[in-house]
């Protein structure tokens, strides 16, 4: 009988593999696979015209963070690299402070709407979550460059002499990031606040508690984990964050890919790229680990 | 019972600043829309409603030809992704957990894990020597990678569905003399629709909106809409890029309602 059922479960294991490998290969082949290619690429040298002729090198990883000079081969600290990793950094600490600063009033509202009313106020925020980046990236643009709606407004209003020059600068990205990453920061935040009983807040108020001590004592350890799960899933797009510096920063306001992208173009140093985006695919798997951690752990202890 | 709960969990500020987060949230995106509507082409002056840019933007030959290759590669990627997420959420739900289960999820997830400059630059290194080995240009490649990232997204509602679906309805089947397949065909596979058309409809629109990996990965001559839109965005700005986003925006926000009317019927 036991004989049986394990022969069932083998037939059933081996049928869920079937099933799933079609999709397995497919990410083997155009997702999981290709990274691997990457990190062997690492450790190349690069090609004259691009691409990366075959001979070992680990150039690629200490070009990271150190130049070597043309003329008298001596090695020294890239301050222009440690400028763009400072900038991608600050950036993504600044969006993560700021999202959760916002972020946090709006997801106790909309948890305490009424229940009716609530689907309605989480679909305003999930409708810009769900829409193109770029798009609103670009309307992003339209309201913060020169001759856009901000500095119009204010003009016209005579609050401003001269139009405010926002656009293509770190501040320019910042904005765009934070409008972008929003709804990433309110989503968690929401489900872990609506997990949370009110009845607490009843039993503060009547233990005399202040507002402050309300929101401090109680509030934010219990909705710890939504705040924590909201500032990995901002942190991590801002990290890798493309599009948004590529728009308002300019060009010269580059973040970490931007300098990737520029690697395998004018720049010609694949494997120095390739070196670029193992690293940033490290520090993103440590703190999404970071986060498995911290989350199984609030489970088995709550 | 519900009000004494409202009242007490009201903090200072909080609905203000909600309220204008709402507001920012949508303020910047309704001006596009309205913006690409203007007669004049400067944003500073009003000059009145048109539909020229539209006109424009549908006279433009860069765009049809995009929007095109963009609608071609999105159709592709969505039905691969959805076939494949389809047999991997069957094979990964309603049995005995199985060992190297965890290691299918974490493969299937995987393009939400990893940064998507990331997955861009591996492709772009992977496929350039395969270009260069085959001498194929074509939109294979587009479509490959867009099938491979949309998989979790046509996965996780087809999964969420069959989780949710009742297995009496197979057992009765199969004691009513059905073969396996005919349970697939008549009983589970017309249950499971909804969730297979909810998978197959963001990826879709995840496929569509994707800009970094085309970017990456696209033959010259090969630009999407948003990689075109990304481009144009460098140099002047008309409002015929207003036209083409408010496009762009009407189909996803239609899709997308679409979506949440259908995951939204099951919990009902």
């Amino acid at each position: 009988m036991a004989n049986l059922e394990d022969r069932q479960d083998a037939r059933s294991a081996r049928n869920g593999w079937l099933l799933s490998t079609p999709a397995l290969v497919l990410l083997a082949l155009a997702a999981v696979g290709p990274l691997f290619i990457m990190l062997v690429y690492s450790f190349l040298v690069p090609g004259k015209y691009g691409n990366v002729e075959w001979g070992f090198s680990t150039d690629g990883w200490t070009g990271i963070l150190f130049s070597r000079d043309i003329f008298d081969d001596t090695v020294k600290l890239a301050d222009a690299h440690l400028t763009i990793f400072w900038r991608s950094i600050k950036l993504s600490l600044l969006t993560t402070i700021f999202t959760f600063a916002v972020g946090f009033p709006t997801a106790w509202f909309i948890a305490t709407r009424p229940p009716r009313a609530r689907p309605f106020w989480l679909f305003l925020i999930t409708i810009p979550f769900w829409t193109n980046l770029l798009i609103r990236t670009y309307a992003i643009n339209e309201v913060i460059r020169i001759e856009g709606l901000m500095n119009t407004i204010l003009l016209k209003l005579g609050l401003i002499t001269e139009p405010l020059r926002i656009i293509y600068t770190d501040f320019a990205v910042f904005i765009g990031m934070t409008y972008v990453y929003l709804p990433l920061m309110v989503l968690p935040m929401f489900a872990a606040i609506d997990r949370f009983d009110m009845r607490l807040l009843e039993a503060g108020y009547d233990l005399y508690a202040t507002r402050w001590q309300i929101l401090r004592r109680i509030i934010l350890p219990v909705v710890k984990p939504g705040i924590i799960a909201g500032s990995i899933l901002v942190f991590v797009p801002s990290l890798g964050a493309y599009v948004t510096p590529r728009v308002l920063g300019g060009g010269k306001q580059m973040m970490i890919s931007n300098f990737i992208e520029l690697q395998f173009g004018q720049g010609r140093n694949w494997p120095l790229g390739a070196a670029l985006s193992m690293l940033l695919l490290v520090v993103v798997t440590i703190a999404l680990l970071i986060y498995v951690r911290y989350a199984n752990r609030e489970t088995s202890h709550g | 019972m519900a009000n004494r709960a409202f009242s007490v969990s009201r903090l200072p500020g909080f609905t203000v600043t909600a309220l204008a987060v709402f507001a920012i949230l949508y303020l910047p995106i309704l001006t596009l829309v309205a913006y690409s509507f203007n007669a004049s082409q400067s944003v500073a002056v009003w000059g009145g409603l048109t539909l020229d840019w539209y006109g424009k933007a549908w006279a433009n030959d860069h765009v049809k030809d995009a929007t095109l290759r963009s609608l071609t590669i999105a159709v592709s990627a969505s039905l691969i992704s959805t076939t494949v997420a389809t047999l991997a959420a069957l094979g990964t739900t309603r049995r005995k957990p199985f060992k190297g289960q965890t290691f299918i999820y974490v493969m299937i997830n995987q393009p939400l894990m990893v940064p998507e400059i990331v997955t861009a630059v591996a492709l772009l290194i992977f496929f350039a020597s395969i270009k260069i080995a085959t001498g194929y240009q074509g939109l294979g490649y587009l479509i490959l990678a867009h099938s491979a990232f949309c998989v979790p997204f046509a996965y996780l509602p087809i999964r969420a569905r069959l989780e949710g679906m009742d297995f009496s309805l197979e057992t009765a089947a199969a004691d009513l003399y059905a073969s396996p397949w005919q349970t697939f065909r008549h009983v589970t596979l017309p249950l499971l629709g909804p969730g297979i058309i909810a998978g197959s409809m963001l990826a879709f629109v995840i496929s569509l909106d994707d800009v970094v990996i085309t970017e990456f990965v696209k033959s010259g001559g090969q630009d999407t809409l948003p990689t075109y839109m990304l481009g144009q965005m460098r140099r002047q700005l008309t409002p015929e890029i207003n036209a083409v986003s408010s496009m762009l925006l009407a189909l996803t926000v239609a899709l997308l309602t679409a979506f949440f009317l259908l995951t939204r019927k099951k919990t009902n």
